[in-house]
């Protein structure tokens, strides 16, 4: 219930936040909306000896068109992203992701950084930002670099980024296609996804279906290679190695995948 | 470390331990014990009060995250006379409440939704709710105290409330 | 649209009476509840609780062990650590109880002799989250460090886990006693009855493990000084609390008081106190300090005692025109580790098991195994919603059988109106009912016929949606321990307030509003000018308190009869006072006045005869039982849709009749009904306390324990129904479990009567997509 003891520090710029962290190496985490590590500390299944809070740091919540891309910066909560116009109109898959995350008190505290830094394959965002083939940017103590999206999750609550580093924005390609879908199917509303597919375009990615989210490639082929949706989703399990919990078996994760995905890629062929 | 929350419009201000949870805060320091803990993985609501005017889990913010920002418990809801928010009168009138452990979150929780979405649906209410548990009531009156509040024009009565409350921070 | 409720007491036009009772008051309770909120243990700053020391229990981790060695010291480095005790440092506690009298199996007592359970765990822990030590600390901070650093050594035992332990191969939990199977009761099958009906339908059916999770979880805050112990506890009875402490801790009742505040729901999880609360008074005897504990959510799910976990194997024989001739059930009752109960629960069921129905052979006989888990209490209903779950079944699956329709089967079947009070096989005497019509009333209320038609429509397309509708009906006993009666006094103050000290104890239910309705009602003092009073043994040093939906029937009628009493009393002062005779005097309950029958010019206050009659006013004390129980009735319509290709369920419409004789206020009621109904469908479709094989919980947070939210449930559509009893002078049954009796199976009836023109026949509780979706799966396999 109550995390072990731990100092905290508050960074007043991106700047400072990179040093703090720098300075006091693995016993150091980032703290954003806390929605995803303070549940973990107050179990005491994480135990930082110094958190840093870059909560503060407005500069990085946005959504703004930038050129080519529409940039969500790192901070913008979900609530955010839900209530976005720009997004409504130009990439509403990631608004309409946004807005089942959690519950209302969730998404005014959680953020879609600290989402993809915290890497949950059960998580919706990062399924999502994979489907997109956005570029994530990171800053940390060596300068800025790009990640794409297809090498940023690389395991079980396992980023890309390397220690120390920060995530500041996440920039996705425009025009986004105009189909998509997001299929959430769960016990109750406020529960994690026991499988999740989104589409966008002919590119489809799937929720809690391994030990990242994984794009549905063999889907994806056969749509390239001409086959009508249905059959399409039919493969939407294949190369995938879903969990075993009490919200169902692998069979059952598998099967589902394949509903989800046919019922998506007709509901994005409908709005596209 | 020294926190410094404006709760319920006044200043609160303590040097308590950096783990301090936003709830323990609010109870402890502003002696405020409406705000009730009822669980351990950010699931039941029952700790939810206003941050900034938005509704969050207060076992799930740390006191120090909110420092410097404005804090809203049920105990700031009714008027300087006494006189009861609407939402906190529909609560009565349609018996939402029973037991009463549940009850501060939840009316924080309708308080906010209210203001992001004046005339919701029953759906949206219900919707609205996922992170707010109940035992007792089975959720039937607390959906019609917050359709009745909203009929009332409860927005307009939070829209006051967190102006104030913004005013006192900046 | 909102209802305009009645804030205070209605007057006819013209000054003619109308009574208070039967309308919608909204409660006293609430301003304080929803401004500064209520004052649960944990709230409680009173000058006796300064410097309290918080107390963290270590709890086993494992299901089944030996304890080997426990080492505090390691707790004592943290700083404000107090102390750490185990079970040796309580040398100062009463013997265990003896064993229990054999026929005392259908008793609410926790076994003895063998099966007695201690405090903090002796030389073996029984199941995860057993409390085995505990650590005192300055504040509750430091309580999780301190915990963390206290070092048990285990040496593992088998764990014996499941239903299928009743075998009897597995490690005994008690050494000594023999078998795990710790009661076994009941007649012995005879099959003769179904070898002569023309359909007979079988099924095993698990009624599973529930976590009852009250929003406020176990409590507890103790000061001892002077001898006298001072116990603030979230429980349902105070004066039961009181007992217990006296008897575990040695202690004469006089020296202890136990203090009930405000108590975030108990749903007979907090019948009493249990061992971790008790611990809690021990220590504050102990160190002489004041010592507090509130729960965690994670050791509520483990700690708390877990309701329902029965299977059933049932029977029911019948002709092929729908008549039932026999029914039978056979029960396993999983009581966890330690029994609580003996065997209280499967003897409620076996009570039970015919329902409402005319069957003119039932059989019934149980078996309470003991297994490594969660011990196992009373949860709403305590044993009844497993009996109607487990008949309810039986009828769905007689109707298929012999393709009719599960109304026409039901109807067939109820007991007849003319038929009360009406003896059934099992002994229970139900008093009053009219099952029919309630059945009636809410086919109709439906569209029962209309429902049926969408159903065959949908089937006949073969939408990926199918409707199903699923009917149940019930009766139940309330008041189950009515002999023990309750306790009222109530006092008429020289200002013409009043005050009534009850024996009830409410936890959410609304008595201080219902017990002033009736002061209002039968004397005419206004609501706002009645204090109700519970919870407290030095002001109400008898009662029993609130479970079995006693309350209304036992400590309303209570508080009314002392009402009657006081008004008799009055009667003599007035007239004293007015000099008139007692035979013509009356009290106008609408104005509150005393005067001689028909000239209001004499009229007199109620602080006027109060003062009177004395400095202490008018006081009038009952211990009222209405000798035997009352069985309050109903039937239930679920509607559901179900989405075959992934087994999900979505409850579109629940409708209900749930008739517990007179309402006394509508609003309360219908409160009542709804927190019912929704438990009862968090059972069919979501909620399940899981083991694993080795005993370790997997539903031990509220992130995978599955409790309902206001998304998975429709608003519900009440029928109001009132066959009152003459049990009492009110006519009042207990309506507070008779919702969650009803809905759970009329839920799980209607998600397989979805999926029945796919061959599915039964699917066990809870019907999670996952579990849906195979059985769909295997009706298509098996067709």
């Amino acid at each position: 219930m109550i995390p072990a003891a731990f100092s905290y520090k508050r960074a007043g710029s991106v700047g400072e936040a990179l040093d703090l962290v720098a300075e006091h190496g693995e016993d150091a985490k980032f703290l954003a909306g806390g929605h995803s590590l303070l549940p973990l500390m107050k179990l005491r299944l994480a135990v930082p000896e110094v958190l840093v809070d870059i909560g503060r740091l407005g500069e990085l919540s946005y959504v703004r068109a930038d050129n080519g891309d529409i940039a969500v910066g790192a901070l913008t909560s979900y609530h955010d992203l839900a209530g976005s116009s720009l997004l409504a109109r130009e990439l509403p898959l990631l608004a309409c992701a946004a807005s089942q995350v959690g519950d209302p008190q969730v998404r005014h505290r959680g953020t879609i950084g600290g989402s993809l830094a915290h890497a949950d394959p059960a998580a919706d965002l990062p399924a999502v930002i994979l489907a997109l083939d956005a570029v994530l940017v990171a800053r940390g103590p060596s300068g800025v670099r790009e990640i794409a999206a297809a090498d940023f999750f690389v395991g079980l609550f396992e980023s890309a980024l390397e220690p120390g580093e920060l995530l500041t924005e996440i920039r996705i390609p425009r025009p986004a296609a105009a189909g998509w879908s997001f299929q959430k199917f769960t016990k109750r509303a406020i529960d994690w996804a026991i499988v999740g597919v989104a589409v966008t375009g002919s590119r489809v990615a799937l929720v809690n279906m391994g030990q990242q989210p994984v794009r549905a490639s063999a889907v994806e082929q056969a749509l390239a290679a001409g086959a009508a949706p249905r059959d399409a989703a039919a493969l939407a399990a294949d190369g995938t190695s879903p969990p075993d919990d009490l919200n169902g078996d692998a069979r059952y994760r598998a099967h589902l995948a394949r509903v989800l995905t046919a019922r998506a890629l007709a509901e994005a062929a409908a709005r596209g | 470390m020294k926190v410094s929350v404006t709760v319920n419009g006044s200043p609160v201000t303590a040097e308590v331990p950096d783990r301090t949870l936003l709830v323990h805060f609010v109870r402890e320091e502003a002696g405020l014990t409406a705000t009730n803990v009822g669980c351990d993985t950010s699931s039941c609501g029952a700790c939810t009060v206003l941050l900034d005017g938005q509704s969050v889990k207060s076992c799930t913010v740390l006191a120090a995250q909110a420092d410097g920002r404005a804090v809203t418990t049920v105990e700031g809801l009714a008027g300087p006379d006494g006189e009861l928010h609407p939402v906190q009168r529909a609560f009565r009138q349609e018996h939402g409440l029973q037991c009463g452990f549940c009850t501060p979150g939840m009316v924080m929780a309708a308080v906010s939704l209210l203001a992001e979405n004046p005339v919701p649906t029953e759906d949206e209410v219900r919707l609205g709710l996922e992170g707010n548990l109940c035992r007792c009531t089975g959720y039937h009156n607390i959906v019609r105290a917050i359709l009745a509040a909203s009929e009332e024009g409860a927005a307009g009565a939070l829209t006051a409330i967190g102006a104030v409350h913004e005013e006192q921070v900046s | 649209m909102p209802h305009i409720a009645v804030q205070t007491d209605q007057r006819g036009a013209e000054g003619g009476h109308v009574s208070i009772l039967g309308t919608r008051v909204v409660r006293t309770e609430d301003p304080k509840l929803l401004t500064s909120g209520g004052t649960y243990v944990e709230d409680l700053r009173l000058p006796e609780l300064i410097g309290a020391a918080r107390v963290t229990f270590v709890r086993s981790p494992m299901a089944h062990a030996e304890i080997a060695g426990i080492d505090g010291s390691g707790a004592l480095t943290v700083p404000g650590t107090v102390a750490v005790f185990t079970a040796q440092d309580m040398d100062d506690l009463s013997p265990p109880p003896p064993a229990s009298d054999p026929g005392s199996e259908g008793a609410p007592l926790p076994m003895g002799g063998p099966y007695a359970e201690p405090l903090l765990a002796i030389g073996r822990v029984r199941y995860v989250g057993e409390p085995v030590a505990m650590v005192l600390t300055d504040d509750s901070y430091q309580g999780e460090d301190a915990a963390e650093l206290v070092s048990v050594d285990y040496v593992p035992l088998p764990p014996v886990i499941g239903f299928d332990a009743v075998a009897g191969t597995g490690t005994l939990l008690f050494p000594g006693t023999g078998s795990n199977i710790a009661v076994a009761m009941g007649a012995p099958a005879d099959d003769s009855v179904f070898d002569r009906c023309d359909v007979v339908v079988r099924q095993d059916i698990v009624n599973q493990r529930l976590a009852p999770v009250p929003m406020e979880g176990r409590a507890v805050a103790a000061h001892f000084t002077d001898g006298k112990l001072t116990v603030w506890v979230s429980t349902q009875n105070a004066q039961i609390s009181r007992f217990i402490l006296a008897g575990v801790l040695g202690m004469d009742p006089s020296t202890i008081r136990v203090i009930t505040p405000d108590v975030g729901g108990g749903f007979g999880a907090k019948v009493g106190l249990d061992r971790d609360a008790i611990a809690v008074a021990w220590a504050a005897r102990r160190t002489g300090r004041p010592v507090r504990w509130t729960e965690t959510r994670s050791e509520n799910l483990v700690g708390m005692t877990h309701g329902r976990a029965q299977r059933q194997s049932v029977t029911l024989g019948g002709s092929r025109d729908g008549r039932i001739l026999g029914y039978r059930i056979d029960i396993i009752q999983d009581t966890g580790a330690y029994p609580r109960m003996s065997g209280f629960l499967p003897t409620l069921t076996s009570l039970m098991a015919a329902g409402p129905y005319d069957i003119a052979q039932v059989q019934t006989a149980y078996r309470v195994l003991l297994t490594n888990t969660t011990p196992i209490s009373a949860y709403r209903g305590a044993g009844r919603p497993e009996a109607t779950a487990a008949i309810e079944r039986a009828i769905d699956l007689f109707a298929a059988e012999t393709g009719l329709d599960p109304a026409d089967v039901r109807r067939r079947n109820l007991i007849p109106p003319d038929r009360f009070p009406h003896t059934m096989p099992t002994g229970a005497v139900y008093d009053s009912g009219d099952y029919a019509t309630g059945l009636d009333k809410v086919l109709a209320a439906a569209g029962y016929a209309g429902l049926r038609a969408e159903q065959a429509r949908r089937r006949e397309r073969g939408d990926v949606i199918q409707l199903g509708i699923g009917l149940a009906s019930y009766v139940e006993i309330t008041a189950a321990d009515a002999a023990a009666g309750e306790t009222a006094r109530l006092v008429v103050h020289a200002d013409g307030t009043a005050t009534c000290y009850t024996g009830s104890s409410a936890h959410g239910q609304g008595h201080h509003t219902a017990w002033a309705m009736l002061v209002r009602s039968d004397l005419g003092i206004p609501m706002d000018q009645v204090t109700v009073v519970h919870g407290d043994t030095d002001l109400i040093p008898e009662g029993v308190g609130t479970y079995a939906s006693r309350s209304l029937q036992l400590g309303g009628v209570a508080v009314h009869k002392a009402a009657l009493d006081v008004r008799e009393q009055a009667r003599r002062v007035a007239a004293d006072m007015i000099e008139a005779a007692e035979a013509d005097m009356e009290l106008d309950t609408d104005t509150g006045q005393w005067q001689v029958r028909g000239d209001p010019g004499t009229g007199r206050s109620w602080a006027d005869v109060a003062s009177h009659a004395g400095p202490d006013g008018l006081v009038a004390a009952v211990q009222y039982s209405e000798g035997q129980p009352t069985f309050p009735f109903g039937s239930h319509v679920a509607v559901v849709e179900v989405d075959t290709e992934t087994g999900k369920v979505r409850l579109i419409r629940h409708v209900t009749v749930d008739d517990a004789g007179t309402v006394v206020n509508p609003l309360l009621a219908e409160g009542q009904r709804h927190g019912g109904i929704a438990q009862g469908v968090a059972q069919a479709l979501l909620e399940e306390v899981v083991y694993d094989a080795e005993g370790n919980p997997l539903t031990g947070t509220l992130a995978d324990y599955a409790a309902i939210t206001a998304a998975e449930l429709p608003s519900f559509e009440l029928v109001g129904s009132e066959t009152p009893t003459d049990v009492n002078p009110l006519g009042a049954k207990g309506i507070g479990e008779a919702g969650t009796i009803g809905s759970v199976p009329a839920v799980q009836n209607a998600v397989i009567d979805a999926l029945s023109h796919l061959g599915v026949r039964h699917i066990d509780m809870p019907l999670t997509p996952a579990r849906v979706w195979a059985a769909i799966g295997q009706a298509r396999e098996g067709a």
